[in-house]
C-alpha cells in the first residue's frame, strides 16, 4: 500500500513540475509591495477577481485516483483464473477487512429503529414533544456542561441546527482563543506575502465547483479566504504522522540537495485536488468567521478528509470504504449487482466521487449536514459507504432496468431531494435479507 | 529490564506436506522453521520479537538443556497463537509481534532449541512466513549501588573557616548566585513548544521543481 502510494505522489508531483515548466510559472513567488497591497485591499472580496486561469488544469480528479486504487494488487494473492469463493467481483481487489451488516448494526446502534433521530423525527408529521423538544434540552444541557466526550455521543442522533455549530466545535477542540485569531492573521499576512502556483490551483477549483453550486456560490470568498491561508499553514504537516503519504518536498533555487534549505511544498504539504474546496463549502452554513471557519476545517481535514484522498489499510480509507461499499451491495442487492456488472456499470465507478466528496455537493445541505454529525460522532467515515448502498438499494428498482453506464449515471444522478438518515435506517435494521 | 539479544541461526523454512510436494495441487499450509543457538549456552528466554508476513496461527516448541543423562524433548510452549483474527483478509498480515515469556506455556529457564510451527489455512495466499527474527535473553541485572562512605554518613556540622579580611561573606554570595541559577533554570524549562510557523528559509521561498525522492 505504502508503495502505491509512493508511485501515486509521484505521478502528482510530475503533473505538478510539468504544468510549472509549461505555463512558465514559478512554483512560489514573493509578491511585489504593491501587488501585496492591492491584495490586502481586496481580501473580502478575492471572487472578484478573474485571472486568466484557461491554462489551469486540476492536478488530478478522483477518477483518476480510482484507477490507480482498482490497480492495487497484494503480490502474495492469488488473483487465479479461476472463479473462487474469493473472487472480488467489483473493481477493489484487495483483501481488506471490512465489517458486514450485523457488525456495522451494532456499531451504529444509535440509529436503529427504536431511537430517535434528527432527520426523521423532527419531521413536520411527528409532533414535537415526542422527541425533538427533549433532544434540544439534553443538547442545551451538554453544551452548558462543555463535555466534549457527551456531545460526540449526543450528534449520534443528530444535532440541532441552533446547536450544530457549538456542537461541533466542542467535539473537534476548537477554542477561540486570541492566538488562534493572531494565528490566523499570521497566515493571511504569508499568503499576502508570496503567491503560491497551488493558488491559481484553488482558484480554478473553487470556480468550477463551488462557484457553480446553487447552495454554495455564494460563499466563494470566504472560499478563497479559507483555502489559500489552509496552503500556508505549517501546522497541518503534523498530520504526516499518521497518514499513509508524505509531504512533498523542494529545495530553495541553486541550493539543491542541502538539507538545511529543503523546503514542503505547498507548505502545508497537500496537493488540492479537482473538488477540494467542497470540503470547505458546506463548513461556510455554519462559521462565519473566517477564523473559527478556518480552525473547524483544518481539524476536520486533519481528523477525516485526508484519509479520502490517501491510499493505506486503514478501516476509514478510502480503499476499506470502497470494499465497504461492495461489499455490502453483493452481499445484500446480489441482481442488481450482477445486472449492472453485466452492463459494464460497475457501481463503484458511479459511487466513488460521492465518497471521495463524503457527499459534499451531492446531498442537500441539510442532509448533508445531518450525515456529518454521523461522521463526528461516530468519529469514522464508514457510514459514507452505507449510505452509498442505500442509495442503491433505495433506486435498485429503476437501476435494474438501464442497459448502459451512462443511463445508470442518469439515474443516480441527482441526489438532492434524497434524505439521509431514513435511507440509513431502512438499509441497516429493515431490509430484510 | 534490559534484554539482549541473542544470536541465532535461523534453518530455511520446511513445508509439511501430505503427499508428494511436486505433483499435488494446493500449497503447504504448514511451515516448519527451526531456530538453533551454535554459539551461546543453553539461556533463559526472554523475549521473542519478529515480523509476520501472513501467517495465520503460530506455534512455537522448546527443547530444553536438562542435566540428567535423559535426552531432551520438544515440549510445547505456545500453542495456536493467533496472529490473523480472519485469514482470509488482510488485518494483522504484516504486523510486528513480540512474544514474552509470561505469555509461554512452560518454563523457558534453559532452552537449547526452538522450533517455530507457522500454519495459514487459507489458499488465497501465495506463501506465508516470519521474518526479521529476533530472539532476547535476560540482559545483565543492574548493579546495586553501593552509597560513598561520606553520603551515607554525613560528619557532623564543621566551624566554617574564619573569613579573611576584605572579602564578602560566602554564605551571602552562595545564596545569590544559587538565585541567579534558579532563574536561568526557569527561563530553560519555559522553552516554548509553539510553532512558529514558518515555512521559508531567511524570508526566501524561491523553489525549485518538486523532487521526487
Amino acid at each position: 500500500m505504502r508503495k502505491a502510494q509512493g508511485s501515486w505522489e509521484k505521478r502528482i508531483l510530475k503533473s505538478l513540475n510539468s504544468m510549472c515548466t509549461e505555463l512558465s510559472i514559478p512554483l512560489a513567488r514573493k509578491r511585489p509591495a504593491v501587488e501585496q497591497k492591492e491584495l490586502l485591499n481586496k481580501w473580502n472580496e478575492m471572487g472578484t477577481d478573474e485571472p486568466d486561469l484557461s491554462l489551469f488544469r486540476p492536478v488530478y480528479a478522483p477518477k483518476d485516483f480510482l484507477e490507480v486504487l482498482i490497480n492495487l494488487r497484494n503480490p502474495n494473492y492469488e488473483n487465479g483464473d479461476s472463479l473462487s469463493f474469493r473472487t472480488h467481483l467489483g473493481l477493489i481487489q484487495v483483501p481488506l477487512k471490512v465489517k458486514g451488516i450485523p457488525e456495522l448494526k451494532e456499531f451504529f446502534v444509535e440509529l436503529s429503529l427504536t431511537t430517535g433521530q434528527l432527520g426523521i423525527d423532527d419531521s413536520t408529521q411527528v409532533p414535537p414533544e415526542l422527541f425533538e423538544n427533549e433532544h434540544v434540552r439534553i443538547g442545551q444541557k451538554v453544551l452548558a456542561e462543555q463535555d466534549s466526550a457527551a456531545a460526540q455521543q449526543y450528534v449520534r442522533q443528530g444535532s440541532p441546527t441552533a446547536l450544530r455549530a457549538e456542537l461541533w466545535t466542542l467535539i473537534l477542540n476548537i477554542s477561540s482563543q486570541p492566538e488562534d485569531i493572531l494565528y490566523y492573521e499570521q497566515l493571511k499576512t504569508n499568503v499576502i506575502q508570496h503567491d503560491l502556483l497551488v493558488d491559481s490551483l484553488i482558484y480554478k477549483d473553487v470556480k468550477l465547483t463551488a462557484s457553480n453550486d446553487d447552495y454554495y456560490f455564494v460563499f466563494e470568498d470566504y472560499l478563497y479566504q479559507v483555502l489559500l491561508c489552509f496552503s500556508r499553514d505549517t501546522s497541518v504537516l503534523g498530520h504526516f504522522a499518521y497518514n499513509s503519504a508524505s509531504p512533498p518536498k523542494s529545495y530553495i533555487r541553486g541550493k539543491l540537495g542541502l538539507e538545511e534549505y529543503a523546503v514542503f511544498y505547498p507548505p502545508n504539504g497537500v496537493i488540492p485536488f479537482h473538488g477540494f474546496s467542497m470540503y470547505v463549502a458546506p463548513l461556510c452554513f455554519l462559521y462565519h468567521e473566517p477564523s473559527k471557519l478556518y480552525q473547524i476545517f483544518r481539524e476536520m481535514y486533519v481528523r477525516f478528509f485526508f484519509r479520502l484522498h490517501s491510499i493505506s489499510s486503514h478501516p476509514s480509507g478510502i480503499v476499506s470504504l470502497c470494499l465497504l461499499f461492495e461489499t455490502l451491495l453483493q452481499t445484500y442487492l446480489p441482481q442488481l449487482f450482477y445486472h449492472l456488472r453485466e452492463i459494464g456499470a460497475q457501481p463503484l465507478r458511479i459511487s466513488f466521487k460521492w465518497m471521495v466528496r463524503a457527499f459534499s455537493g451531492y446531498l442537500a445541505t441539510d442532509q448533508l449536514l445531518l450525515l456529518w454529525d454521523r461522521i463526528l460522532g461516530y468519529n469514522s467515515l464508514e457510514i459514507l459507504a452505507v449510505l452509498a448502498a442505500a442509495v442503491f438499494a433505495f433506486r435498485a428498482v429503476n437501476l435494474m432496468e438501464v442497459t448502459s453506464l451512462a443511463a445508470a449515471e442518469a439515474v443516480l444522478a441527482d441526489l438532492s431531494t434524497l434524505k439521509v438518515m431514513p435511507l440509513l435506517q431502512i438499509f441497516l435494521f429493515a431490509t430484510v435479507t | 529490564m534490559s534484554r539482549v539479544s541473542v544470536p541465532c541461526h535461523v534453518k530455511g523454512t520446511v513445508a509439511l506436506q501430505v503427499g508428494d510436494v511436486r505433483t499435488s495441487q494446493g500449497r503447504p499450509g504448514v511451515l516448519v522453521i527451526d531456530v538453533t543457538f551454535p554459539s551461546v549456552a543453553p539461556f533463559e528466554l526472554q523475549e521473542i520479537m519478529f515480523k509476520n508476513y501472513y501467517t495465520a496461527f503460530l506455534s512455537i516448541r522448546v527443547r530444553q538443556h536438562t542435566s540428567a543423562h535423559t535426552p531432551a524433548e520438544w515440549v510445547t510452549c505456545l500453542r495456536d497463537y493467533c496472529l490473523m483474527p480472519d485469514p482470509h483478509s488482510e488485518e494483522g498480515a504484516q504486523e510486528y509481534v513480540s512474544l514474552t515469556k509470561s505469555q509461554m506455556l512452560c518454563d523457558m529457564a534453559s532452552v537449547t532449541e526452538l522450533r517455530l510451527i507457522l500454519r495459514q489455512p487459507s489458499p488465497l495466499w501465495l506463501s506465508f512466513t516470519v521474518e526479521e527474527l529476533q530472539i532476547y535473553q535476560q540482559g545483565p541485572k543492574s548493579p546495586s549501588m553501593t552509597f560513598p562512605k561520606w553520603l551515607s554518613h554525613p560528619v557532623p556540622f564543621e566551624q566554617p573557616a574564619p573569613l579573611l579580611e576584605g572579602l564578602p561573606d560566602p554564605s551571602k554570595i552562595s545564596s545569590e548566585v544559587q538565585q541567579m541559577w534558579a532563574l536561568t533554570e526557569i527561563v530553560r524549562a519555559s522553552h516554548t513548544s509553539t510553532r512558529i510557523g514558518r515555512f521559508d528559509v531567511d524570508g526566501c521561498y524561491d523553489l525549485n521543481l518538486l523532487s521526487y525522492t
